[in-house]
């Protein structure tokens, strides 16, 4: 049911002004409002309009501004407000149910991991312990604990495999295949945007308009375009608006200025209440050992420690990790999030919901290549709180969609949809050939969306990708990257006889130039 | 004609005598390596390997050739050899300290001491034991920092300590002190003591340094070029001063790492300089790298004119310099060591296909085949930093200032297009050049 559009704006409002109600940003606001009754410009008489304007000229409205902009881009617009809160975790029923079941398949292998190493789910440090750890807490990379037995919880191609199955039960499909059906995996009928609609939607990526990766270039002189683009993006910092960066960075950051436009548009200022913050998820760390936490130093060990590049920040993930893993204030995250976090229960009081409590205290269960998703800020940001918070943003905005069964148009099994139609509309030889001989493109390109890419292509690339997934605020140019990809090999793709091999030919991406392939296979490809 | 004092030695022959940039029909090398050089010089088209005896007209040779046969091998024109007479006036510590004190000097009789300072990239280095007691002094007057001591001719991290007592090095000079009995065959190894810079720059917690690549064609006049690629060293494990005893901590030469216990060999330590040059500009903005990178450039050329009245330029020989910088914390960039044989051993794919280009790029500059014109400034990956006087990125040859400011010829760190560079090179030449 549609909402007319005055009710929907006006719940929009409320809805919003109800979540900033009792944030720091309303205290400050009201401090600053208090604070400025002593300036000489403030009348009695026009009080409201002079605390304004003060507002307006010290920069405090542009913060609201900001603030206002953050929740927009991060939770859905409202539903009816009839509709059960389920309904923005994910409007679909059968999209809930089957993320139920794929929750209940985790926690039931994470529980069988638990009894069979006899490890508690979580325990208190001895002070022996905590100490250790706390003098360590800069270099936890040198401690090799025995992880041997430990194994991710899951990996990639166990959801696939999940996701293929997924099937609309109001959907009859019909015996006979057509022209018309989907050759690919994923079989559930979800709108995903045509090439016109990608053009339109990504109109600042096309052949006419500067970007960084492109026109940055050592042959295009500078002049053409990279030294005013550098120039608006330092006018965009000084006047602190988060909607001008945004539009900003889907032309892409300057690599100076790239940690400062990003934390703009995340709305990240790093104020001493969030570094308190984390300060506190630190000594919940050096408290409390998790189960989760051997889950952490594994991925770590296996995925970013042995990354050419990555290497050098091991460190910084564990410090990132282990406190995420312990941070209560990503569980607000799942009122639009299709999973629900894990509950468990008290030794001894099974099913006594005062005993309840979520495991991790976060919510969320890491899986193998977790951890990449920290890495490559590591490359932007040193300083660990605010690593951390932007890590943290990011995560509630964007990479928990790559881990959870909906219909979200920035949803993976979207982006896998997205990808297998673009493939199979606009290189249908292609996909045909790689389907014949068992080689289905998805098995291939999935891992790459999982991990939007981290740990594929080469870092500046990456970052450049990254730069608009931000500017979008979508994850959909991860399915069109992946498109662009096999779309640039198929000469050597359509060569190959076998899974192995298209595989070979697709296992090293850390050559690509991401934004060329992007614009062609967006603007210079005949459709 | 050929001329040796030794019989037994063989040593090379003109065969044909050809013009100097004339081109050739093949080319004989010979080769003393047998890694990433040898399958490059194998893969040059028109390049023939010659057996033991035979003559050639390019020699890959080491040093201890080189210090036993250069003197007594008579070399035509075209012939060319890779390495200086006596380049370890630039890569032997104690020389190069020598050079860059006496280089100091002349500077700041000549332009001042604002000039001179531009030299204070090494740190304080005494030779022992003949400046044992400079040393001393320099060791009293400040108390508590630490020095290394350092053999002058070994490489790879041997015989390398670290101290901040000078009972360390009055102990161990007692150990050394020889008899006139005692002495051997073997030379009595002359060690340098250097300042031990503390406060090195750090990412993710560990030391790095950085290897650059500068080849130099021609001491008189000073011709060099600066390679784009280069890599960041990582030590395996994390910085502190206080495990000085731990060689693998502080000691960043991939050789000494590859014996530390936690030494993964999959694992890899190394950066490309290009992911360095992103990491420092995303953290402390463009300008303050350009800085860096230019202060690099001058530790580049002051070394290399403080050896150019000694070094022996012959026309025959070039040379490619693997130079070791250690950045501190402060953003200043310090001269460790200058290597005339840097390591052509890959230790990675990546590394391997560095090194493949840098050694191909080395040999289009050396330029057997007479294919450049001599007015290059850029081949391949190779940028033309010095040519008697400092290179300019303006377009053309002469050194026109765009509005007013210079920029230096050097692109450390950025990307290395070479292929498409090469290929514009090359194809207007191929129609001049005689068959």
């Amino acid at each position: 049911m549609m909402l007319e559009p005055d009710t929907g704006l006006s719940l929009a409002i409320a809805q919003i002004v109800q979540r900033l109600k009792g944030s720091s940003l309303h205290s400050q606001l009201e401090r600053q409002a208090r604070g400025s009754l002593h300036k000489p410009e403030i009348k009695l008489e026009s009080l409201k309009e002079d605390i304004k304007e003060f507002l307006k000229t010290s920069g405090w409205e542009k913060r609201l501004q900001n603030a206002v902009y953050s929740e927009l881009n991060v939770f859905p617009s409202p539903c009816h407000p009839a509709a059960p809160p389920e309904h923005m975790k994910e409007p679909l029923v059968y999209m809930r149910k089957a993320q139920g079941s794929w929750e209940k398949r985790i926690l039931k292998s994470l529980n069988s991991m638990c009894t069979e190493l006899s490890v508690p789910l979580a325990r208190k440090r001895p002070i022996g312990e905590q100490k250790e750890l706390l003098n360590k807490w800069n270099e936890m990379g040198t401690d090799e604990p025995d992880l041997s037995l430990f194994r991710p919880v899951y990996a990639p191609k166990d959801f696939l495999e999940v996701l293929m199955n997924l099937r609309n039960p109001n959907y009859e499909n019909g015996d006979q295949p057509s022209l018309k059906n989907h050759l690919g995996l994923i079989q559930v009928p979800l709108k995903v945007k045509d090439i016109p609609e990608l053009r339109d939607y990504f109109s600042e990526l096309g052949l006419n308009t500067g970007q960084l990766g492109i026109d940055d270039s050592t042959q295009v002189p500078p002049e053409l375009f990279e030294n005013e683009h550098v120039r608006v993006g330092q006018t965009v910092l000084t006047e602190q608006d988060s909607a001008a960066a945004q539009q900003y960075v889907r032309q892409g950051c300057p690599t100076a200025l790239r940690a400062e436009l990003w934390a703009l548009i995340l709305n990240i200022s790093n104020q001493p209440e969030d570094i308190l913050y984390y300060e506190q998820l630190k000594s919940n760390v050096i408290q409390h050992d998790l189960l989760v936490d051997s889950l952490i130093y594994k991925d770590v060990k296996l995925t970013a420690s042995n990354d050419d590049y990555y290497f050098v920040f091991e460190d910084y993930l564990y410090q990132v990790l282990l406190c995420f893993s312990r941070d209560t204030s990503v569980l607000e995250h799942f009122s639009y999030n299709s999973a629900t976090p894990p509950k468990s229960y008290i030794r001894g009081k099974l099913g006594v919901e005062e005993y309840a409590v979520f495991y991790p205290p976060n919510g969320v269960i890491p899986f193998h290549g977790f951890s990449m998703y920290v890495a490559p800020l590591c490359f932007l940001y040193h300083e660990p709180s605010k690593l951390y918070q932007i890590f943290r943003e990011m995560y509630v905005r964007f990479f928990f969609r790559l881990h959870s069964i909906s219909s979200h148009p920035s949803g993976i099994v979207s982006l896998c949809l997205l990808f297998e139609t673009l493939l199979q509309t606009h290189l249908p030889q292609l996909f045909y050939h790689l389907r014949e001989i068992g080689a289905q493109p998805l098995r291939i390109s999935f891992k790459w969306m999982v991990r939007a890419f981290s740990g594929y292509l080469a870092t500046d690339q990456l970052l450049l990708l990254w730069d608009r997934i931000l500017g979008y605020n979508s994850l959909e140019i991860l399915a069109v990257l992946a498109a662009a990809v096999f779309a640039f090999r198929a000469v050597n793709l359509m060569e190959v006889t076998s899974l192995a091999a298209a595989e070979a030919v697709l296992a090293d991406l850390s050559t690509l130039k991401v934004m060329p392939l992007l614009q062609i296979f967006l603007f210079a490809t005949v459709t | 004609m050929a001329k040796n004092k030794n019989a037994g030695h063989k040593g090379s022959y003109g065969y044909q005598k050809l013009k100097e940039r004339e081109p050739r029909a093949c080319i004989r090398f010979k080769c003393a390596l047998t890694n990433t050089i040898l399958d490059i010089l194998r893969q040059r088209p028109g390049w023939i390997e010659v057996k033991e005896e035979g003559e050639w007209d390019f020699y890959w040779c080491d040093v201890s050739w080189l210090r036993e046969n250069f003197d007594h091998t008579y070399m035509d024109e075209h012939v060319r050899i890779c390495h200086f007479r006596n380049h370890y006036e630039l890569t032997r510590k104690n020389y190069i300290v020598k050079n860059l004190k006496r280089f100091r000097k002349q500077i700041e009789r000549e332009a001042g001491k604002l000039e001179a300072r531009k030299c204070d990239f090494f740190p304080k280095t005494f030779e022992m034991p003949s400046e044992y007691h400079l040393f001393v002094e320099e060791f009293r007057k400040n108390p508590g920092i630490t020095w290394i001591m350092k053999p002058v001719a070994r490489s790879q991290g041997r015989g390398i300590f670290l101290f901040r007592k000078l009972k360390d090095v009055i102990d161990w000079r007692k150990d050394g002190v020889r008899t006139d009995d005692q002495k051997d065959e073997t030379q009595v190894e002359n060690y340098v003591a250097q300042c031990y810079i503390e406060n090195p720059y750090l990412i993710g917690g560990r030391k790095f340094d950085l290897r650059v690549y500068v080849l130099v064609m021609s001491y008189i006049p000073l011709k060099a070029w600066l390679y784009r690629d280069g890599f960041a060293r990582f030590s395996n494990t994390r910085f502190t001063l206080s495990s000085i005893d731990d060689h693998y901590v502080h000691l960043t030469n991939v050789a000494v790492q590859k014996t530390a216990p936690d030494y993964d060999p999959e694992k890899g330590c190394k950066w490309m300089i290009q992911r360095f040059r992103q990491y420092m500009t995303a953290k402390h903005g463009a300008e303050v790298v350009e800085t860096l990178f230019a202060e690099m450039d001058n530790i580049f050329i002051k070394s290399l004119q403080s050896v150019q009245k000694v070094i022996i330029s012959d026309k025959h020989c070039f040379e490619l310099y693997g130079y070791d910088i250690l950045i501190d914390q402060d953003l200043k960039p310090w001269l460790l060591e200058v290597n005339a044989s840097p390591s052509l051993t890959a230790s990675s794919q990546e590394d391997y296909e560095l090194k493949c280009c840098l050694l191909k790029d080395t040999l289009h500059i050396v330029d057997m085949e007479g294919r450049l014109t001599g007015k290059e400034k850029r081949i391949g990956g190779f940028d033309l930093m010095w040519n008697d006087g400092p290179v300019s990125r303006a377009e053309g040859n002469v050194d026109t200032p765009v509005n007013g400011s210079f920029m230096a010829n050097t692109h450390l760190g950025y990307n290395n297009d070479r292929k498409k560079q090469l290929k514009q090179l090359f194809k207007p030449l191929h129609t001049q050049q005689k068959v």
